[in-house]
């Protein structure tokens, strides 16, 4: 990456990954106005396209796909670290009856729209 | 006394000194905002069926918001490129662009939250609720502000919809809370709670508060040292080329995780 006629190369890259971002920001716009069945879909729709967002960002323009090997040493511990946080937060839910789904409480008695209101 | 390794590479990393440190850097502020989002998770999945709110944010403000992330991103990358390619005139065009972007972005957020401070939702002590604005869009009132200034009534603008009611969000767009009913009083007898939309009306605006501020703060401290390289910094390029590249390339990566954070939070917090 340190020779300019390879870094020549790479601005192509840059401007077809800039495309590519600004697609997928139009998709998830679009999904959120499109009104899909199912919840879970639109935010597995939503996250995905979020996570390929964030992967060409962080490949392309912090060049992580053509970095030497102590980045991905670096960036292994901050993977699995990350994702051992993120699994204790969703086992951590299941302590709680309240957050197990079946046992999800009643909707709010107070919440009424407001031409409701006597 | 010279910094060793600003430019050389060290022989066991194989890298330059400060490349390694943005990265371990970098790997903490994943685990901070990781922490974050964790929270949100649990807050999200621990509300009440139904009291999560729907449709308060703006999504094509927050849509405009990310592009211009997006576009900031590609200049700052381009930046680097061209002092690669030794053009020092086009570095400066492109991160003049970068400085724009984050100053566009965080006057754009500064917008939301100043329509967040002034819209408010008022708890009946019928137990019904409703949302919109107070006549005169005073900032910041709550409960206590109606004792304090003696107020028997609110001159309120409800809007057409509460946030509790998820099926109207697709219609609004995040919009329609300003397409208020005609203006109604509220006796303060009646007011049981009166909370704008701050961190203290409830955990969603809270966690909005935290995650978007934080994000804000890494905007506004990316744009400070961009700035600096732009402006004063920059003579380094004529004493030690390499080494000034190589601080492009830096703040640079920072800016890029910076972006990275707001691809995440803008589905998640506005869209979800």
């Amino acid at each position: 990456m340190n020779d300019p006629q390879h870094v020549a190369k790479h601005v192509k890259t840059y401007l077809v990954v800039f495309g590519a971002l600004i697609l997928g920001t139009i998709l998830t716009v679009a999904v959120y106005f499109k009104h899909f069945e199912s919840v879970a879909l639109a935010i597995a729709i939503a996250l995905i396209i979020a996570t390929v967002k964030a992967s060409l960002v962080a490949g392309f323009f912090m060049h992580l796909v053509s970095e030497r090997k102590t980045f991905y040493v670096i960036m292994a511990f901050t993977a699995f670290f990350f994702v051992g946080l993120m699994a204790l937060t969703i086992w951590a839910m299941n302590d709680s009856p309240a957050m197990s789904g079946s046992t999800q409480r009643a909707p709010h008695p107070v919440a009424a729209p407001a031409h409701h209101v006597p | 006394m010279d910094i060793p390794f600003t430019v050389k590479l060290r022989d066991d990393t194989n890298l330059y000194n400060a490349k390694v440190g943005i990265w371990l850097f970098l790997g903490s502020e994943v685990m901070l905002f990781g922490a974050l989002f964790s929270s949100y998770i649990l807050l999200r999945v621990g509300a009440p069926a139904g009291t999560w709110p729907h449709g308060l944010l703006n999504v094509p403000i927050g849509a405009f918001n990310t592009i211009v992330l997006i576009v900031s991103s590609v200049t700052v990358v381009m930046s680097w490129a061209s002092l690669k390619l030794g053009n020092p005139g086009k570095f400066r065009f492109y991160q003049a662009i970068t400085l724009l972007c984050a100053l566009s972005f965080l006057t754009i957020k500064s917008f939301e939250y100043r329509d967040k401070f002034t819209h408010y939702e008022i708890w009946k002590t019928d137990g019904t609720r409703m949302t919109g604005h107070i006549e005169g869009s005073p900032y910041f009132w709550s409960t206590r502000t109606l004792k304090d200034k003696k107020l028997d009534q609110v001159v309120f603008h409800p809007d057409p919809h509460h946030y509790a009611e998820p099926a109207q969000r697709h219609e609004a767009g995040g919009g329609a809370e300003h397409e208020g009913h005609a203006a109604i009083s509220v006796p303060a007898s009646e007011i049981a709670r009166l909370s704008a939309f701050v961190p203290a009306h409830s955990t969603y605006f809270a966690i909005y508060f935290t995650l978007t501020a934080l994000h804000g703060l890494h905007v506004f401290g990316g744009a400070l040292v961009i700035g600096y390289l732009w402006g004063p910094g920059a003579k380094l390029w004529k004493t030690d080329p390499e080494r000034f590249t190589n601080r492009i390339e830096i703040s640079g990566l920072f800016w890029h995780f910076v972006d990275l954070v707001w691809i995440f939070l803008f589905p998640v917090l506005y869209l979800l």
